[in-house]
């Protein structure tokens, strides 16, 4: 009675040795392959925060497209806000793949169970916050994603490739706009450089704590799942981004911030991560706000997702 | 401090054993079936499979995959089918499955020794 036993263990040991050869090889791991579970968890939490953060993404900027400036800045933003319901849809199809629910995903999200990116909890107060969104935030999701098109597991590697492709759309628009306000009135320069420094600290607070604080991150880094640290990649996105602010005109808040001659690379001053466990925690400026809104899409929405069921019924 | 994780995007979330991931029945009505994508870039070339989707029908699958995997010219065709109606060799066949191929290397033109100054084979 217990040779059945026995037989699982091999078998598991097996597909064990077969999975890691796999990872080992830099080669992907596809749908239906074995994995281990804590494998098949870790890209289903980080796939739906993921997908999570595009849906809740497009609110903040979404509360613009009825007051931009002109019809082309109009088209623009409506353009980059759908993108990013696609690249939500690109991503819960990944994770769809690992058995997930896209339905119950979602229902994770509403209920506050799963989380989504803290950076979109802060308000757009003015046009000026459209411009830094794009080149900001979305210049760090680009640092934190372009390696995400190496990741081990396939779907998600793919998902992102395309998402890195119309990023780089997201981040020149929005930097675009921010020459074309600096080459304004000293008023307009004025709300550049209000948004550059409200959204600074926090566009650093998305790529989370210190390495010495990420404890599950070496495992993730063995699933080639991550590729880089926390650290190394904020580190990037400053000395990218510095260059970027000169060109611009405008100062970022910290001043602290110096060329290290002899690394080339910047030093920057701390980050006040009670702010970051604050804002994550729920009690940020617009939690309840995101979360109220998305609730409704699904809810007063509902009618529609029925209409179209029963027509597909009807006419099966 | 809980477990975050700036990977996936838009960083700096929750990742760790205490986020749920495991199915429950969802509060909302079920979703819609879940449709393959395959769209064939430009003409001269074979549809490829893109990702998937859900939709009621076949009709609003098509104009789905029109909005969600064609913003960019990307394709000039677009198949759906749902994924329910696909049938795949499985992972663990691999072996019996691909494996015969393997041992069949007459089946490729570098197993032929041709002299040299024969033209043109």
């Amino acid at each position: 009675m217990t040779a059945p036993a026995l037989d699982r263990t091999l078998d598991e040991a097996a597909l064990q040795a077969r999975f890691d050869a796999t990872i080992a090889a830099g080669h992907r791991i596809e749908p239906r392959d074995w994995m281990p579970e804590g494998y098949r968890k870790t890209l289903v939490r980080q796939i739906a925060q993921h997908a999570h953060s595009e849906i809740i993404g497009m609110q903040p900027e979404g509360d613009w497209l009825l007051a931009a400036p002109s019809l082309r800045r109009k088209a623009v933003l409506l353009a980059k806000v759908q993108d990013e319901a696609g690249h939500g849809l690109y991503l819960y199809s990944a994770a769809e793949t690992l058995g997930a629910d896209r339905a119950d995903l979602t229902d994770k999200l509403i209920e506050r169970r799963q989380k989504y990116s803290s950076i979109f909890n802060y308000p757009t107060l003015t046009y000026a916050d459209v411009g830094v969104i794009g080149w900001l935030v979305d210049g760090a999701a680009i640092c934190n994603q372009v390696p995400l098109c190496r990741s081990s597991y396939g779907p998600y590697a793919r998902a992102m490739i395309r998402v890195c492709k119309e990023e780089s759309f997201h981040q020149r628009q929005g930097y675009e706009l921010l020459m074309t306000m600096m080459g304004g009135t000293p008023e307009q320069q004025a709300m550049v450089q209000d948004a550059v420094d409200r959204w600074w600290w926090p566009s650093l607070m998305m790529f989370g704590p210190p390495d010495d604080e990420s404890p599950n991150s070496a495992q993730s880094m063995a699933w080639g799942i991550k590729r880089h640290s926390n650290d190394e990649l904020r580190q990037r996105f400053v000395d990218m981004t510095v260059p970027q602010a000169a060109v611009l005109g405008v100062t970022l808040p910290d001043p602290e911030l110096a060329l290290d001659e002899a690394t080339g690379r910047y030093r920057f001053g701390p980050i006040d991560w009670s702010e970051l466990q604050r804002v994550i925690s729920g009690q940020g400026p617009c939690n309840d706000e995101r979360i109220a809104r998305r609730r409704a899409a699904r809810d007063d929405n509902a009618w529609v997702t029925e209409a179209a069921t029963a027509y597909a019924e009807k006419h099966a | 401090m809980t477990e975050l994780t700036a990977e996936g995007g838009h960083g700096a979330v929750p990742t760790g054993p205490e986020v749920p991931v495991a199915d429950r029945p969802a509060v909302s009505r079920r979703d819609w079936p879940l449709y393959e994508v395959f769209v064939r870039g430009k003409r001269g070339l074979n549809h490829v499979h893109v990702g998937s989707l859900h939709a009621p029908d076949d009709e609003m699958a098509v104009h789905a995959a029109r909005d969600v995997y064609t913003r960019r010219n990307e394709g000039v065709s677009i198949w759906v089918v749902q994924a329910a109606d696909i049938t795949a060799s499985s992972p663990d066949e691999k072996d019996p499955m691909f494996a015969p191929s393997g041992d069949k290397v007459y089946r490729h033109p570098t197993f032929y020794e041709i002299p040299d100054d024969v033209p043109h084979i």
